[in-house]
């Protein structure tokens, strides 16, 4: 008999269910393209992917026609942060815990996917937490409610890692029960500290990254070499020098912000996204020189000492120092509501609608390097698609129908209809479970005797 | 101080009941004949008769000779099964007391920093190092019918090897058939302020420690090939556990384990038996494609009875406790192979109440009974020598009154290498009137 497993089966079954779907026609809806300006028309979708979008298409023959009855089609909303559908958040026990994979935890069963479709969002970035002044591998992954935790993955989405600064990684953690002082606590515990672990880190990955470049020279050689020991904490900061992964940073403070892009520029990698960036509005500037993008909240702010000095203007402050700025949720429950956050941009800052859409889709997609697949209602572009009854932006608006692939996720309808049966077999579940228990408790004494 | 008296009672009512009258003088040759015989790896016969010499079966048919000098057991009304084993236990290793051990007082070891430090790493544990043939909970499995487990050390993340051992002998060594059935791993994080201390930790120490045992021996390797001029590889126990591994026990019980398991040791190239499996009913196609077996905890999930009745559960909680032991039949269905066992907490009896519920489920009663006997001997690669009643193999057999998955069904005897032990029913069923 034999056990292994391969990756090839395991991979064809998930590749087979694909093949085949009908096209489908969106049409009569206001198209809100995001990158290409707004009109009332169509969008046609072939092989999960966008091929034709305009107010006069082609409609391909056997096509599944979805009238929109004059709804708002925009582009599936993208999340730039947060820890939905996750078995596990922060590995705090260490400083640096590079080590970790959200994608090894990753739990496609998570309600949280399924709400955060009914909220339009159709791609988000997974992170690790805060706890860690640089924290775990994280993931971006589809709302792809109803597949296997692999199926969630974002196919072609550059792999990224968390960083952060401030309050929290330099917690130093408790002492455990019944243990009298601080033994042993967690280095650092100051903001220096902080800075002083990252420099250390990527010290260390300049090392290892020489002890592999020497192996392979020696290999090209022809020479007799063993490889170094693999190093899982300091290989994706190798991967972080050579621009092969992306640096998410939790921050808020203006300062600890130059701190993290003068160490970037000193070891001569980029910041990708400042997360969080509260007081971006006062190194905007310096941000946009460096080339870091924002990714922030419309509105949140004092839920800690270094939190407190945000405004709402800080998303358009930022866009009009030329950063790229995008809104995230961190949250399942502002997760459900983005579009309604972006909207808040017009009010604090005059952004205009469509700037306001972009803070959501296709900004977030350039931050996740991703742009080119998703973000805007483009032929050629994954057909992830957001259908609301009013425009987007308005507090009235409901998701309506959520497209991902080109395939059905949420259909507000159907949920509706289907919530009388989940109400019946609930309650009959509910009803066998108490037989159960009273049999049980007939047929006692248990094992105990035993 | 009554604490303390009545467990000094219950070790010497053990002693008493158990352990010296359960031990039968093994004569040369038994017969059991004209009884049912259930040989799982073949037909059912119906008046069969087979006959038992130094531990081994000599020979099983329908048209046996009794060797002259045999001890006969009349088997009209009886039938015989191969033993019972649990695929996964830890009988035999003693427990340590509820009240605790001199431990207690011993400093907290230093929190690990890092997968160097080896962190609830104990993975040169052997059980069959550990076991003990006078362990308390060896006569209530055997009088239950069980007389083989895969006994492994649980505790850490990477526990220990788990032995294939049979439930008496008279010394540990004796009862060992394997002392290698494989490595235990847990998803438990380290606790306390140690490394690792998430679930991912976990997984990326245990990574990482697959890492470090291939490149170790590829140390090792190369220093053995010539040794001269090079620095020696420090010898790693933690490592060496992890390569002599003939398989690797990971736990998965709800579908998202099992698929982040599957996916963990296709990665690794892991030989890997998964344990849990409530949930399998929904991944019986993954793991057909996967070729890895699932050990089915037959203790099924339960709403907590101390469980606030107003707390409102979620519909995949309930779907979950209402499908979970239709685990065993989908599995069946779809062809994986898959062996039972219980919690830590439960008993042998109620390992088979278990296994009763996945028959009501749905599960053949044929394949629940492969499932105790032959499919765990396979999946532990002894089916050779033990799992069903053919001429060679181990004498273990559980001799019945009645159908085994019936309650009021008695175990009348059970034989370990070919061994007669007699169970403490009668004490059980005494105390169980008593308890009425």
């Amino acid at each position: 008999m034999r056990f292994r497993i391969s990756l090839l089966s395991l991979a064809l079954c998930v590749a087979a269910p694909l093949a085949a779907a009908p096209p489908i026609v969106i049409r009569n809806a206001n198209v809100l393209t995001v990158t290409k300006g707004s009109f009332q028309g169509s969008v046609v979708i072939q092989d999960g992917k966008i091929v034709e979008a305009g107010p006069n298409v082609l409609v391909p023959q056997g096509a599944t026609v979805i009238d929109a009855n004059g709804m708002y089609l925009m582009p599936g909303i993208i999340d730039c942060h947060s820890h939905i559908a996750i078995d596990a958040i922060n590995e705090s026990s260490v400083s640096v815990s590079s080590m970790v994979s959200i994608e090894d935890v990753l739990n496609p069963d998570a309600i949280s996917i399924y709400r955060a479709l009914a909220g339009g969002v159709t791609t988000a970035n997974i992170l690790h937490g805060s706890a860690n002044a640089i924290g775990g591998k994280c993931s971006v992954i589809k709302m792809r409610w109803g597949k296997r935790a692999s199926e969630l993955l974002f196919q072609g989405a550059k792999p990224g890692i968390k960083f952060a600064l401030g309050e929290n990684p330099k917690r130093r953690g408790s002492a455990p029960p019944g243990v009298q002082g601080t033994p042993n606590l967690r280095y650092p515990a100051t903001r220096m500290g902080v800075e002083d672990v990252i420099r250390q880190a990527f010290t260390e990955a300049r090392i290892y990254q020489a002890e592999w470049r020497e192996y392979y020279r020696k290999v090209e050689k022809n020479e007799q070499a063993i490889p170094p020991r693999r190093d899982l904490k300091l290989e994706p900061l190798v991967e972080v020098l050579e621009g092969k992964r992306l640096v998410h940073a939790h921050c808020y403070r203006a300062d600890e912000i130059l701190m993290l892009l003068r160490i970037a520029d000193e070891y001569g990698f980029k910041i990708k996204t400042l997360q969080h960036v509260l007081e971006g509005y006062k190194v905007a500037k310096e941000i946009a020189a460096h080339g870091a993008g924002a990714s922030t909240f419309s509105d949140w702010w004092s839920y800690k000492v270094e939190a407190y000095d945000a405004i709402p203007y800080n998303a358009a402050i930022m866009v009009r120092k030329g950063v790229l700025v995008s809104l995230n949720s961190d949250s399942a429950e502002l997760m459900r509501h983005l579009n309604t956050e972006a909207a808040k941009t017009m009010k604090y800052g005059g952004l205009s609608e469509t700037e306001a859409l972009s803070l959501i889709t296709i900004n977030p997609a350039k931050q996740l390097e991703i742009d080119h697949l998703v973000g805007s209602i483009e032929p050629g572009k994954q057909a992830d698609l957001v259908l609301y009854d009013k425009h987007p932006l308005s507090n009235y608006a409901k998701v309506q129908k959520v497209l991902i692939d080109g395939e059905i996720y949420f259909d507000r309808d159907k949920d509706l209809s289907e919530r009388p049966a989940k109400e019946a077999r609930k309650k009959m579940l509910l009803e066998r479970e108490k037989q159960r228990q009273a049999e049980q408790a007939k047929n006692a004494p248990s094992g105990r005797q035993q | 101080m009554r604490k303390a008296i009545s467990s000094l009672l219950a070790i010497s009512a053990a002693t008493a009941l158990g352990v010296f009258p359960a031990f039968a003088a093994a004569p040369g040759t038994i017969a059991i004949r004209n009884a049912r015989v259930v040989t799982v790896s073949g037909p059912v016969l119906q008046r069969g008769t087979i006959v038992i010499r130094d531990g081994l079966i000599e020979a099983v048919g329908e048209q046996i000779t009794v060797p002259s000098g045999a001890w006969v057991i009349e088997g009209d009304g009886l039938t015989v099964y191969p033993g019972l084993m649990t695929s996964l236990s830890t009988w035999g290793i003693p427990q340590p007391n509820a009240s605790g051990g001199g431990e207690r007082n011993a400093p907290a070891p230093p929190p690990a920093r890092g997968p160097e430090d080896r962190p609830a790493t104990t993975s040169w544990l052997h059980a069959a190092d550990l076991i003990q043939s006078s362990e308390r909970r060896l006569e209530a499995a055997r009088s239950a019918g069980f007389t083989t487990s895969a006994t492994f050390p649980v505790n850490g993340i990477i526990a220990g090897h788990g032995a294939i051992i049979n439930l008496a002998g008279e010394t540990p060594g004796s009862m060992v058939v394997t002392p290698s059935a494989g490595l235990y791993m847990t998803m438990n994080p380290a606790g306390g302020p140690s490394y690792p201390g998430s679930l991912m930790g976990v997984i990326a120490y245990i990574r990482q420690v697959f890492l470090d045992a291939e490149h170790y021996q590829m140390l090792k390797a190369d220093y053995e090939k010539s040794p001269a001029g090079k620095r020696r590889p420090a010898y790693d126990r933690a490592l060496e556990g992890v390569l002599n591994a003939p398989r690797i026990l990971l736990p998965a019980v709800n579908a998202a384990q099992i698929e982040r398991m599957l996916r963990f040791a296709a990665e690794r190239k892991i030989r890997a038996v998964l344990y849990g499996g409530h949930e399998a009913y929904r991944t019986a196609e993954a793991l057909k494609q996967s070729g890895a077996p699932i050990l089915l905890n037959a203790s099924w999930p339960e709403r907590d009875r101390e469980a606030d009745p107003d707390a409102e559960e979620t519909l995949q909680v309930l779907e979950l406790r209402e499908n979970a032991p239709s685990s065993a039949a989908a599995l069946a269905k779809a062809g994986v192979p898959f062996a039972f066992y219980a919690s830590d907490s439960a008993s042998p009896r109620d390992l088979l109440r278990g296994v009763k519920k996945a028959i009501d489920a749905g599960l053949p009663a044929d394949r629940a009974l492969r499932a105790l006997t032959l499919s765990p001997a396979e999946i532990y690669g002894v089916a050779d020598r033990l799992g069903s009643i053919e001429k060679g193999k181990i004498a273990n057999l559980l001799v019945t009154k009645g159908d085994l998955f019936q309650e009021r069904t008695r175990v009348q005897y059970v034989f370990i290498d070919g061994n007669k032990y007699e169970p403490a029913a009668p004490v059980a069923a005494q105390a169980e009137g008593a308890a009425r």
